[in-house]
């Protein structure tokens, strides 16, 4: 026991649940200075299994209760202090059990002993026992173990004893980096865009499983097009690129096709189909990659469209781009070909199931009416949420795609 | 008839005729049948408790099957072989098993290590129905020693989609062995219910098989004491076995590891909460002046000095030493465990005490 005030006595998150890590302290049923009993409920906790009531084994007035309701509390951590009134013998160190973990998290902290120095015997670890988990973490914060004196039910370094380990070690505030300085690095805190981004793509990434698909196409009439329409009356004041027609493209396949305007709800296991197509642009913008939405993109007029994307590209380089913006796209479009890119395997925007990659168009030797003659060409690559989106469908939409920029005809025959 | 099956003393704690069946008890007897489903419950709730103090690894909860478990094990005759699963505990308890036996075995300390012949108590089967089996095959070698003793054996309504229910069923039919199959019908197989496990009621089952089946309502003692009477009788006169589907419900968890709100409403286990088998034998021992507040205070003070005897007994349980896993390995000493166990006590020595 690492209790040294005799009257007082601590009880620890037990394992509820054969084999859990922690709990979450949802209800305090009892307050420091209450009576308790031997056996009586103190808190409601959640595990991964269940909500289940703790009774409390011993019987007093209770002292502290050591987490507010909503924490996460590994299992072993001490959860509430009792009073129990009466002078207890101290236990020598060593000889207590703690019952935290079926009974026996209650052996003697392996702490006690150690390996008589063998020559057969191997080296024994000089740090500390601590979970993988916990090692990590340590590493993480940049806390050296041998360092720590631990204090879990095994004499093992649990997570509380590496975040004490980090806070005494980093008296300046805590956008600190963890490590000492190298001259080798720098570390930069992930914050804000990086981090949203960074959650977006893990979520999206492990969760809906990606197909992509790429096509090579001959844009050479598209980029013609794009020159007569930037001398156009209509298209005065707005920029007309590939980015233009390429979004253009897009949304017609996606009208031809709109059952890719959809997405998944794993919760209540249903397809939700999209009434609006909505367009999101990745964009990258000074507060980092951002997604800014066109609403109801299908319904725009090419000025309109092209007005919308100028508006849409301006305000977010200024980092102007509005929450609202950001929210409700259901296709998004990305156009890696600013950079020079030919192709790459975009990762879908959560909640939306198809996304459109942009590569650069470049003259290429091209098979053109019989002759290997120079032409304008792109490759075109769509990833789709393969969940609901199978690959006929999936491939429909990049056909239809890459054959409007290929006949950019079509654009008055399918619009 | 309710479709809870054959009932003597209905939840309002009034008698119900049956011209088959008789629920005659003498005041006595009524007061020990509720004195052994209150232990059983105190036990059990000192169980759930232990459990959540991190004393106890698991613990199977027998909320609301009291009355199935008594019933049943008073029926038995001294001599009789019981073969539990794992929630049996008011059926080891009325045996005569130390209690604390039980816990250490949800504590991890041993695997069950009371001696099953000092009462005829079979140790717990966690393996779902494997208990049948080795319950028939002794109910068969019974009746090859030519005793007149009888086999019960415990199971639960998952348990009868096991392979091994239906080959103990077969085995006893074709044989003739002398076992009661008492099936807990607690509606559900940790969290799959009855209509996912049959399509039929299970007592239908023995019908298939060839030897008589009846439901009878888990909750009321004395249709299950009286019904078990029954069965006892007819597989102990030769006639073969005998299925009873004890009509019942988890009122808790499977087990400490489960959260039956996921998959259960509440307004289910109301219900089931109005049949309680304590409340319903408790207003008839008051109706009919069979026992007064003084027995019910009695019996109270029972189940705490029984809870406190367990508490102590498990929070001062000592660890066993390792080499006890050498132990009961074989009944005889045998040479390679011997290495294994010399090995082991060498790489053990090889730490020592600071």
């Amino acid at each position: 026991m690492t209790d040294t005030a005799e009257r007082y006595r601590e009880f620890r998150l037990p394992d509820v649940g054969e084999g859990l890590q922690d709990a979450e302290i949802i209800r305090w049923l009892v307050a420091p200075g209450d009576t308790v009993t031997d056996g009586q409920p103190v808190c409601e906790v959640e595990t991964a299994k269940a909500a289940v009531e703790l009774p409390v084994p011993f019987a007093g007035r209770v002292r502290e209760l050591l987490f507010p309701e909503g924490a996460t509390v590994d299992v072993g951590a001490v959860i509430i202090r009792v009073d129990t009134g009466e002078e207890r013998e101290v236990p020598v160190a060593g000889s207590g059990r703690t019952p935290v973990l079926v009974g026996y998290g209650a052996a003697p902290a392996p702490a006690t002993r150690r390996s008589r120095r063998r020559p057969t015997a191997p080296p024994r670890p000089t740090a500390p026992a601590a979970k993988p988990p916990v090692r990590k973490l340590a590493k993480d914060l940049g806390v050296d173990l041998t360092a720590i004196v631990p204090t879990g039910p095994r004499g093992d370094v649990t997570r509380e004893d590496v975040h004490a380990a980090a806070r005494t070690s980093e008296p300046v505030p805590a956008q600190e980096p963890h490590t000492p300085p190298s001259p080798d690095e720098t570390r930069i805190p992930v914050t804000g865009v990086r981090k949203a981004t960074a959650r977006a793509m893990v979520a999206s990434a492990f969760t809906a499983p990606h197909v992509t698909e790429f096509v090579i196409v001959d844009v050479t009439r598209t980029m013609k097009l794009i020159r007569r329409l930037k001398e156009h009356p209509d298209m005065t004041g707005v920029r007309v690129g590939p980015l233009l027609l390429a979004a253009r493209a897009f949304l017609l396949a996606v009208r031809r096709n709109p059952e890719i305007n959809a997405s998944w709800d794993e919760e209540r296991q249903e397809i939700v189909r999209k009434h609006r197509v909505n367009l999101g642009i990745a964009a990258a913008t000074p507060r980092g990659l951002l997604v800014p939405t066109i609403a109801d993109a299908d319904r725009r007029t090419l000025p309109e469209l092209a007005a919308a994307l100028d508006d849409l590209v301006v305000t977010a380089k200024e980092g102007r781009t509005p929450p609202a913006a950001l929210r409700g796209g259901t296709v998004t479009l990305t156009n890696i070909g600013v950079f020079g890119i030919d192709t790459g395997t975009p990762i879908l925007n959560p909640g939306e199931s198809a996304i459109l990659a942009l590569g650069t168009i470049a003259p290429r030797p091209w098979v053109h009416r019989g002759k290997v003659v120079p032409r304008q060409v792109t490759t075109l690559a769509l990833s789709f949420d393969h969940r609901l989106v199978d690959g006929e469908l999936g491939s429909r939409v990049l056909a239809d795609t890459a054959a409007v920029l290929h006949d950019p005809d079509l654009l008055f025959t399918r619009a | 008839m309710s479709d809870d099956g054959i009932r003597l003393l209905g939840p309002d704690g009034k008698r119900v005729a049956h011209p088959t069946y008789s629920g005659d008890a003498d005041p006595g007897e009524l007061r020990a049948l509720y004195r052994d489903m209150a232990l059983a419950r105190r036990l059990d709730t000192e169980g759930v408790t232990l459990q959540r103090q991190g004393e106890l690894a698991l613990w199977p909860s027998l909320l609301g099957q009291e009355a199935a478990q008594v019933g049943s094990v008073r029926a038995l005759r001294e001599g009789d072989r019981v073969f539990p699963s794992y929630r049996e505990h008011a059926v080891a308890l009325a045996r005569g098993v130390d209690p604390l036996a039980l816990f250490r075995l949800f504590r991890g300390v041993d695997h069950g290590a009371w001696d099953p012949d000092a009462h005829d108590v079979h140790l717990y089967t966690l393996v779902i129905g494997s208990q049948t089996l080795h319950a028939t095959g002794y109910a068969h070698g019974l009746t090859k020693d030519g005793s007149d003793a009888a086999v019960i054996a415990y199971f639960g309504d998952g348990a009868t989609s096991q392979g091994d229910v239906a080959e103990a069923f077969n085995f006893a039919a074709v044989y003739d062995a002398p076992i009661v199959f008492f099936c807990q019908n607690n509606q559900f197989a940790i969290s799959e219910p009855n209509e996912r496990q049959t399509r039929v009621p299970l007592h239908q089952r023995a019908q298939g098989f060839g030897f008589p089946g009846v439901r009878v309502d888990g909750n009321d003692v004395l249709a299950v004491r009286a019904v078990t009477r029954a069965a006892l009788e007819h597989v102990r006169s030769g006639a073969g076995p005998f299925l009873i589907e004890a009509y019942t419900y988890r009122m808790g968890a499977h087990t400490t590891s489960d959260d039956p709100t996921r998959y259960r409403d509440a307004a289910e286990v109301e219900r089931w909460r109005a049949k309680d088998p304590l409340l319903r034998l408790d207003r008839l021992l008051r109706a009919e002046h069979a026992a007064d507040d003084a027995f019910f205070a009695e019996v109270e003070a029972e189940g705490e000095a029984l809870a406190a005897r367990i508490r102590e007994g498990v929070r001062g349980m000592p660890a066993p030493r390792a080499e006890e896993l050498f132990d009961h390995v074989y009944a005889e000493e045998n040479s390679l465990v011997e290495r294994e166990r010399a090995e082991f006590a060498a790489y053990q020595a090889a730490f020592e005490e600071v």
